[in-house]
């Protein structure tokens, strides 16, 4: 109540914030160059929090009851638990060397690690906080995307150029998919019928069909007045409704609006600069990008595309997560 | 060399032992790459020991891998499975040890080698989903030596495409040789324009950065710096002229002015002794007195005569630029943006060492040849090369966009890294240095200019 109050004292700079927002979420940005990570209050949009991690830390990610908050450690080849409550780090996972993303189950009970050194995936049993197996895939794993029944894991290697899919039963690839150069990101759709894979380097979005595992199509962008090598395609969410995806595009420092249907490009928007990673809040109201070279994130409203504000966090802010209440 | 390899032992020990069954990157494959060298290096008496050691280490090696990491098979999408094919990559080179003004600057006895090698692996792991096995085969001559038995040896055992680490004379020796036999040729040592320009071959591509594209890197910066009246000292060998050539060209294309020019004969220092360090710091202020007023020193002394010495030692107090001070390259080992940092790490665990620029021109030569068979998933050099000269084919080498060849010379487009001996003070192209085509065809010498009829 109190900070509602604030808000509304603040006055007419934030007006254009208090037409969104029905409630404050917190957002959870991990900071690669100065070892933090910043707690952002999504109504306010200031930094509430900073708390000090482990070294280089990139991929972050959030229990489903938002509790603990895990986090690659990737120069501490290690995985941090952070909870949500006290900020303390209260335990850490075996990820295997160079963590840098993972992806969570959706039944809350697996995380699958990218060990970017290793050319691995790692899995590991949440409850004993184990390594169940070790899925060797191609040259320098990033991007992890996972199928919303689980039963489908998707890995990008973004030197082999490839989406490998993993059965989660097996542990057995099943299928490799080359895309374009440099993938980075894999996204299902909420409906399971699509997976989105970015390449950085070849700017192109591959939307492959997950049944069949064919590219159905590849999504391209053009952006006047910058040439095409700035245009590196990094960070995908696609909406829950399956209509609209964001893709954040590196150093061309702007976030696509891709109509998720007929996959054409509607809007750019202007954020910070070099964006990488993006993550909605749990209304789906805003998406949230982290601009690595301006050291800020941005807000955007998801109803107007457009930016609300931007926030100054720690040094080369690279993941983003908001908590789910 | 090569011939005198075989009559020592034969090469399928060095295959077998270091390509085969070590997992490429491994310690073990480490292990077995230092046996390989002592083998060559080591006398005959010794050599059946040691080869039987190695073989012991190396297989012993090949069962624990196995066990460890036996990858899952699923082919890519269009490819079929159970069908291993072997790619064959040469790599030729002129090797002898080498004098340097610092120790900090001897090269690495595996310059090069070492990027290949990490190529080869990273190539092998994407190419188990692919069922295709990239292999290493390093063969080495004199810096002055026929290169010809060397290549045809090469050849012969099946290598269709080569990474050669030589001089222009000896590169040319072999260039059509190559095409005659539809071998493919990555040159990833020679910075000689020449190469890519009147002496341009259709069947070579060029990893390595020219000197034109060097020096235009280095002369961008000072320009953008504001630095522009610039004093050139330059050496008595061939490569620092053509140098010191590289940098009058970029001084008239970028705007700069080159206001005085002096050469330092190579007279034979006494590198490194005591002596020659008293006398240094008398002599180079001395030879660097009563130039004109100037912005920057240039140095061009690739032959590692004086250029080291230049630095802090000058007549008055001016920053020192060209092959000592800020130094243009095709990689710097602290190079961390655009994943960097991935590479470099790999690298250095595989090879004990950071990275220099011969290793990332041989890394991204390796990379081309396994991207090309990846996306071909053929194995025929002519396939391969078809698909390597298509407009849209690209590769990614940590450098912050995709590399591209020019198609007029095959000169891999690329931006130029500007370091002092820590850290990466800036890349060119520069902010503001535009093209029509690309910002990096700013560097070197480009197509309106060239004199390449490709061949």
């Amino acid at each position: 109540m109190l900070r509602r109050l604030t808000v509304l004292i603040a006055g007419p700079a934030l007006a254009a914030s208090m037409s969104v927002p029905a409630c404050a979420y917190m957002v959870y940005v991990s900071n690669e160059r100065d070892n933090t990570v910043s707690v952002v209050d999504s109504t306010t949009m200031e930094v509430v929090h900073t708390i000090n991690v482990g070294q280089r830390p990139r991929g972050i990610t959030i229990s489903h009851d938002g509790k603990l908050i895990y986090l690659c450690a990737s120069d501490d080849d290690t995985i941090q638990i952070i909870d949500t409550a006290s900020y303390q780090i209260v335990g850490t996972l075996p990820s295997g060397p160079d963590p840098e993303l993972f992806v969570l189950s959706p039944d809350g009970k697996t995380l699958y690690v990218a060990n970017e050194d290793d050319n691995l995936v790692t899995v590991i049993d949440l409850e004993s906080r184990s390594v169940r197996t070790e899925i060797p895939v191609g040259v320098e794993p990033e991007g992890m995307g996972i199928s919303p029944d689980g039963k489908a894991l998707v890995n990008t290697s973004e030197t082999t150029n490839m989406a490998h899919f993993i059965d989660t039963g097996t542990h057995e690839i099943t299928s490799n998919v080359l895309v374009d150069t440099r993938p980075r990101f894999a996204e299902f759709k909420s409906d399971n019928s699509e997976v989105w894979v970015s390449a950085e380097i070849g700017g192109t979005v591959s939307v492959i069909d997950s049944a069949s595992h064919e590219i159905k199509h590849k999504i391209t962008f053009e952006i006047p007045g910058l040439r095409a090598e700035s245009i590196q395609p990094v960070g995908v969410r696609i909406t829950a409704d399956g209509m609209k995806a964001y893709v954040a595009l590196g150093p061309a420092n702007r976030v696509a609006v891709v109509n998720a249907k007929t996959y054409e490009v509607e809007k750019y928007v202007l954020v910070g600069q070099r964006v990488w990673q993006l993550a909605f809040t749990p209304d789906q109201k805003m998406v949230i990008s982290t601009n690595g070279v301006s050291n800020d994130i941005t807000f955007i409203d998801v109803a107007k595309d457009e930016a609300m504000q931007s926030v100054t966090v720690g040094a080369l802010p690279w993941g983003v997560v908001v908590h789910p209440n | 060399m090569g011939v005198h390899y075989r009559f020592r032992f034969p090469f399928e020990i060095r295959d077998i032992s270091v390509k085969l069954l070590a997992a490429p990157g491994t310690a073990q494959m480490r292990f077995a790459s230092k046996m390989v060298y002592s083998l060559e290096q080591g006398g005959h008496a010794v050599l059946c020991t040691l080869r039987r050691f190695a073989f012991f280490v190396v297989a012993v090696s090949s069962l624990s891998n196995a066990v460890a990491q036996e990858p899952s098979l699923a082919p890519a999408n269009g490819a079929e499975a159970g069908q291993i094919t072997e790619i064959k990559v040469g790599y030729l080179r002129a090797y002898a040890p080498q004098l340097a003004l610092s120790v900090l600057d001897v090269p690495p006895r595996d310059e090069g080698v070492a990027g290949a090698e990490v190529a080869i692996g990273d190539n092998n792991t994407t190419g188990r989903f692919l069922g295709q096995k990239f292999t290493l085969h390093v063969t080495e001559v004199k810096p002055d030596a026929d290169v010809v038995p060397a290549f045809d040896d090469l050849v012969q055992r099946g290598a269709f495409y080569i990474l050669a680490d030589l001089s222009a004379t000896q590169l040319l020796s072999i260039a059509d040789l190559a095409r005659d036999k539809g071998v493919l040729i990555l040159n990833v040592g020679a910075t000689d324009d020449r190469l890519r320009e009147e002496e341009c071959r259709a069947n070579v591509f060029h990893t390595a950065p020219t000197r034109t594209m060097l020096a235009d890197g280095l002369a961008q910066y000072l320009i953008w710096k504001q630095w522009r009246r610039w004093v050139l000292v330059y050496g008595s060998h061939e490569p620092d002229k053509l140098f010191a050539d590289a940098l009058r060209r970029a001084a008239t294309r970028f705007g700069g002015e080159i206001v005085a020019e002096k050469q330092f004969t190579d007279t034979g220092t006494a590198r490194r002794t005591d002596s020659g360090v008293v006398q240094i710091q008398r002599q180079i202020p001395v030879f660097t007195q009563g130039f004109p007023e100037h912005d920057v020193l240039l140095v061009a002394d690739e032959s590692e005569v004086f250029g080291t010495y230049v630095p802090y030692r000058t007549w008055v107090p001016r920053p020192v630029a060209g092959t000592a001070g800020l130094i243009p390259s095709a990689w710097h080992p602290a190079s961390e943006q655009w994943g960097g940092t991935q590479i470099q790490n790999r690298f250095a665990k595989a090879s004990g060492r950071r990275m220099l620029s011969k290793d990332m021109a041989a890394w991204t030569a390796g990379r081309i040849i396994g991207e090309a068979a990846t996306r071909t998933q053929s194995a025929d050099p002519e396939t391969l090369a078809e698909f390597i000269r298509d407009g849209d084919f690209s590769v990614a080498a940590f450098k912050g966009q995709k590399l591209t060849f020019r198609k007029w010379n095959w000169q891999l487009r690329q931006p130029i890294f500007l370091g002092d001996g820590r850290s990466v003070v800036s890349t060119s192209p520069q902010e503001g240095f535009l093209h029509q085509i690309t910002d990096l065809d700013t560097l070197g010498i480009d197509q309106p200019e060239t004199r390449c009829a490709l061949k």
